[in-house]
């Protein structure tokens, strides 16, 4: 608590143009999440200081308040408010943020002990392969279909949107969004093994849809 | 202060209970007879043999505070090598190993052995009765503990020690990705260390409901006693999972049996389910002692009661249910859809709802009364600051979108060490330098704990506060080197170096203590002015708690003006005049007085029975299986050995407790505190087979891996054999209701009969185990079973051994009602287990 406002400006000092920061979103999806963050961060501290300053009172006389106000009032209802708004609030952009069938742009994430084996379609159709940098256009959704060739790996790129874990046997299905083009850092968050710290890679958002990678490359 | 003096009430109740006093003795005459009979022997060898709830309970917390300092030492080298980027301090294994064995010491073999000692030390004194209800199993208990924590010791010494994080997510840590012992080592460990577990929730939940002081109502028994219920029920349901996925798992490590390979119809979210089952209501199974410690000393603090009482009763209740709805919490991004989500997202919103309960409710206590800064109280004010926050982050990790970003990352990190150290570690603070005086007989040393205490707040919040951006921030959890990353460097290296501070506050603490042991003056009795009976005995307490015990006119009142007529033999059953350990036994929900349990001695035979399943785990460790499998003869030997010492013997006459009050033993009870116990056991039992039911119909419902080959177990042959073990085993519970030697030998018989024909079955008729996972579980569930039935068989055979020596007669059942429960739970078990095949296979 003593700390909250210290922790924002920290927050909006580091949070800028970090390649990791969920607080630096570059996208719709991972702007929601960022939203509802400083939202409950606010609750937050509202609350702690509120806990600290009945702590403080306590020390004072003696007060006969009866008991329901605490139990009842504060125990049961003024907590179930609070947390039904937020439930809500979570559900309301948690649905907003799903993958849909909406012919949303399609790519594919395969991870494997220690690293990341990319695929999407060129304008022919044919699957073009990357390895450690996944190709994507900008400004419209695209579902990344996840497999796992071994272990657990989970693909997470904070500025675009939340992590979904890459689980041998199953396809996970996720969406990310870039609002600009430009080269996203992503990671592994699952822990993997030995070089799970350096199962980095990165996402490329191309203005132009399939990208021509050789002229990319030049 | 009114409030605590003023027991009109009580008085009154008092007039109208049947149990008069006793004349009053010379203490100190009384003093002899019971230390005689209830001390443990002398020297090293008492310390073998001690079975004694005081000794064992406080064994069992300095143990865990010892392997609290190793687990700090761990989490220091995790500090060290994060403190920089480039992190060069440790190499990736060994990184691997020392932050899988923090977690794994901090939660298995310091908070939960932790939270036992307490119990197991506080409760028998709250509740005003003599020992635990087992007083052997708390020893075995604690020997297991012991063992399976050196054991994983052993193997970080050795460079061995798992290494595959905490929570041992396939398949990182199946034998093909974890070669080597490593994970065996944590499986096996770990089940070893819960056998103690599963022995203190036993004992807990009997003693609680049965030995509470006459007159001690369920709804007026101590609130710690109502926490310690919810935490060991808890504890009964909450475990099985988590050793009924460690067996998968080191049968699919051993053996090549595929639960939870996905390419032969495996699934690793099987282990997630399983682990989180267990690993969410652990949370609060830490937590509810804690909150049990705090509604305890808050009110003596604030020399007031309790606020609402019902409503924390309630609240418990309340997060010992919602606690099982939650554990997919866990798993917010392993794919499940989103609206299957939002049902464990709401349920676990919800369960900050009974824990906000109690917080307003303790909030309110100190409205009510006068709070005092003595040192408890300090360590509640850290509680209370600490855990309001760790809650408020678990509220946020709770809500589904926020997890997928903070989930796996320092975030999380931060949080569940606001949860542990502020809902864990600072109320077990608050409770040892409450209960110290109660330990040593001994005042404290001003100042340095309050100086400890500042030096743990400001290292705890320096070291994790800032933790929670880190994670915001991008950084995972479990990596070693982050040399891309250098905006992370100035958060990681503040966390670094306020760690050490906490450390040293550790230090201080455990300082602050080892002074007061051994340079504190003498404490006068009741030194806290206490309205509980804990209090209510000499300082340090003596190991047979009350030289009387206390009835209903001693409840509900200033502990000082109840030890001296406790002491003086006023109360119920005084002294030890039979020389042997007695106390009263109640019935569970108004504490009626039942009958007295004649308890055992101090005997070495815990520390060997649990030796010998040690040498059980270490031929496990070295892979010599077929060993092992005759490791087994020793430890069933013993069992029987130890199950023969409460033969009935001696003078069973009925035993005067006071004056024109008799009460019959334990042999001719109707409900004896041994078959409360099997009741407590065959829930968690029960529970282990649903485990591995639900992991059936897991398999079979959700997981989408390659199909089953054609089972080969249809034929005509396999359906008989199925049938005749269906009907032998039915006959089997039905004979059990009956009496006389006849039945029991017939017993023996049919559960053989059974156990051969299910042998025949599993070796010639069942599917080859190591295809196909399906074919796994039901091999499985098959194991479960033959082993229930050769429990069953020994039981039978030990209540026929009984009519030989003509030990059960028309008043003594012996071991009777214990085979006849447990012959009825094999047989329900047996048939759900053929139903279940049977509608597999025709469906």
């Amino acid at each position: 608590m003593r700390g909250a406002s210290a922790f924002i400006a920290f927050a909006l000092l580091a949070g800028c143009d970090t390649g990791l920061s969920t607080l630096a979103p570059a996208g719709p999806v991972a702007a929601d999440i960022a939203w509802l963050w400083w939202v409950m961060l606010a609750g937050a501290t509202l609350i702690t200081v509120l806990m600290v300053v009945l702590l403080v009172v306590a020390f004072g006389r003696p007060k006969d308040t009866g008991s329901r106000v605490w139990t009842h009032g504060m125990g049961l209802w003024f907590s179930l408010t609070v947390l039904t708004a937020l439930l809500a609030a979570g559900l309301w952009v948690g649905e907003r943020i799903q993958p849909r069938d909406d012919d949303a742009v399609v790519v594919r994430a395969h991870a494997f002990q220690w690293g990341w084996e990319f695929s999407h379609e060129a304008a022919d159709g044919t699957a073009v392969e990357s390895n450690d940098l996944l190709h994507i256009p900008v400004g419209v959704p695209v579902d990344v279909l996840i497999t796992s060739e071994d272990v657990i790996h989970s693909f997470w790129v904070p500025r675009l949107a939340g992590k979904m874990d890459a689980i041998p046997g199953r396809t996970n299905r996720t969406r990310i969004q870039a609002d600009e083009a430009g080269e996203y850092d992503g990671l592994c968050a699952e822990f993997c093994g030995l070089n799970h710290a350096g199962m980095r890679f990165s996402v490329q958002a191309h203005a132009n849809w399939p990208p021509d990678l050789n002229e990319a490359e030049q | 202060m009114t409030d605590i003096t003023s027991f009109d009430a009580a008085e009154d109740r008092a007039t109208t209970n049947s149990i008069p006093r006793n004349p009053p003795q010379r203490a100190l005459h009384l003093h002899r007879e019971l230390g005689r009979v209830w001390a443990n022997d002398k020297g090293f060898w008492g310390q073998i043999t001690a079975v004694s709830h005081t000794t064992l309970g406080l064994r069992f917390m300095a143990t865990a505070f010892v392997f609290f300092a190793i687990g700090g030492i761990l989490s220091m080298l995790i500090r060290a090598q994060l403190a920089t980027h480039q992190g060069a301090f440790l190499d990736t294994e060994i990184y691997n190993q020392i932050f899988t064995m923090h977690g794994s010491i901090m939660m298995f073999l310091f908070a939960i052995p932790m939270l036992e000692g307490l119990a197991i030390w506080l409760l028998p004194k709250m509740l005003g009765t003599r020992d635990m209800a087992f007083p052997r199993l708390t020893s075995l208990g604690y020997w297991c503990y012991l063992f399976g924590g050196l054991i994983m010791l052993t193997a970080l010494l050795f460079g061995v020690a798992p290494r595959d994080g905490w929570f041992m997510y396939t398949p990182l840590a199946s034998a093909v990705h974890s070669p080597g012992i490593n994970a065996d080592v944590w499986l096996l460990g770990v089940t070893f260390v819960e056998i103690s577990a599963i022995a203190a929730a036993v004992e807990i939940t009997v003693t609680i409901l049965r030995q509470r002081a006459p007159g001690m109502k369920l709804t007026e028994m101590p609130l710690f006693a109502w926490y310690m219920l919810g935490t060991s029920a808890m504890m009964l349901v909450g475990f099985p999972p988590l050793i009924a996925g460690s067996v998968l798992l080191e049968l699919e490590r051993a053996f090549g049996w595929p639960f939870f390979d996905p390419t032969r119809g495996g699934d690793p979210l099987l282990w997630q389910h399983l682990f989180w089952l267990f690993g969410h209501p652990e949370v609060y199974i830490i937590f509810l002692p804690a909150a049990g410690v705090m509604s305890m000393i808050i009110p003596v603090m604030c020399r007031t009661k309790i606020l609402g009482y019902g409503a924390i009763v309630a609240a418990v209740l309340g997060l010992v249910f919602l606690s099982f709805g939650l554990w997919v919490h866990h798993m917010f991004t392993v794919g499940i859809p989103h609206m299957a989500l939002a049902f464990f997202s709401a349920a676990s919103v919800l369960v900050a709802v009974p824990t906000a309960v109690q917080v307003f409710a303790w909030i309110g206590t100190m409205w009510k009364g006068q709070p005092q800064l003595h040192l408890p109280m300090y360590h509640i004010l850290g509680f209370f600051l600490t855990f309001v926050m760790g809650g408020l982050t678990g509220v946020m990790l709770a809500i589904v979108p926020f997890n997928w970003q903070a989930h796996d990352t320092a975030f999380v990190t931060a949080h569940l060490h606001y949860v542990l150290i502020g809902g864990f570690v600072f109320p077990m603070m608050a409770a040892v330098t409450y209960w110290m005086p109660l330990i040593t007989g001994r005042r404290r040393i001003k100042g340095l704990g309050e100086t400890a205490f500042w030096v743990i707040v400001v290292g705890f919040h320096g070291t994790f506060f800032i933790m929670h951006l880190t994670g915001l921030m991008g950084m995972p959890r479990r990596i070693d080197i982050y040399p891309d990353n250098p905006e992370w460097v100035w958060l990681n290296l503040t966390s670094s170096i306020f760690s050490f501070v906490l450390t040293i506050g550790f230090a201080m603490f455990a300082l602050d203590l080892l002074l007061q042991i051994f340079l504190g003056k003498r404490e006068s009795r009741d030194p806290w002015e206490a309205p509980t009976l804990d209090w209510a005995m000499p300082l340090p307490s003596p190991n047979y708690n009350y030289a009387s015990l206390p009835t209903l006119r001693d409840l509900d009142k200033p502990a000082r003006d109840v030890i001296l007529p406790l002491a003086r033999g006023e109360g119920a059953l005084p002294g030890a005049p039979r020389g042997r350990r007695e106390f009263l036994v109640t019935r569970a929900i108004n504490a009626e007085p039942d009958h007295v349990a004649i308890l055992p001695g101090n005997t070495a035979l815990p520390l060997v029975l649990s030796a010998s399943i040690g040498v059980f785990v270490l031929l496990m460790l070295a892979s010599l299986y077929l060993l092992a499998a005759f490791a087994l003869l020793p430890v069933a030997a013993l069992i029987w050995v130890w199950v023969r010492a409460m033969a009935p013997s001696g003078d069973l006459r009925p035993i005067e407790i006071a004056p024109g009050t008799s009460l019959p033993v334990h042999h001719h009870a109707r409900q004896s505190l041994a078959q409360s116990g099997l009741n407590a056991l065959l829930v968690a039992d029960g529970t282990l087979f649903a485990s591995l039911i639900f992991g059936l119909a897991f398999l079979s419902v959700v997981t989408q891996g390659p199909a089953a080959p054609p089972a080969g177990a249809h034929t005509m042959a396999s359906l008989v054999a199925l049938g005749v073990i269906g009907v032998v085993m039915m006959i089997a519970a039905w004979i059990a209701t009956g009496v006389g030697r006849g039945t029991a030998q017939l017993g023996v018989v049919l559960n053989i009969v059974a156990l051969v024909v299910l042998t025949w079955l599993a070796l010639t008729q069942m599917d080859d185990p190591t295809v196909h996972a399906r074919d796994a579980l039901r091999a499985a569930v098959a194991g479960y079973v033959a082993l229930h039935v050769i429990v069953a068989a020994g039981m039978a055979a030990f209540v026929a051994d009984q009519y030989r020596r003509g030990e059960i007669t028309a008043q003594i059942h012996g071991g009777y009602p214990g085979w006849r429960k447990w012959q009825s739970f094999t047989t329900a078990t047996t048939l759900i287990a053929i139903a279940i095949l049977l509608a597999q296979v025709f469906a």
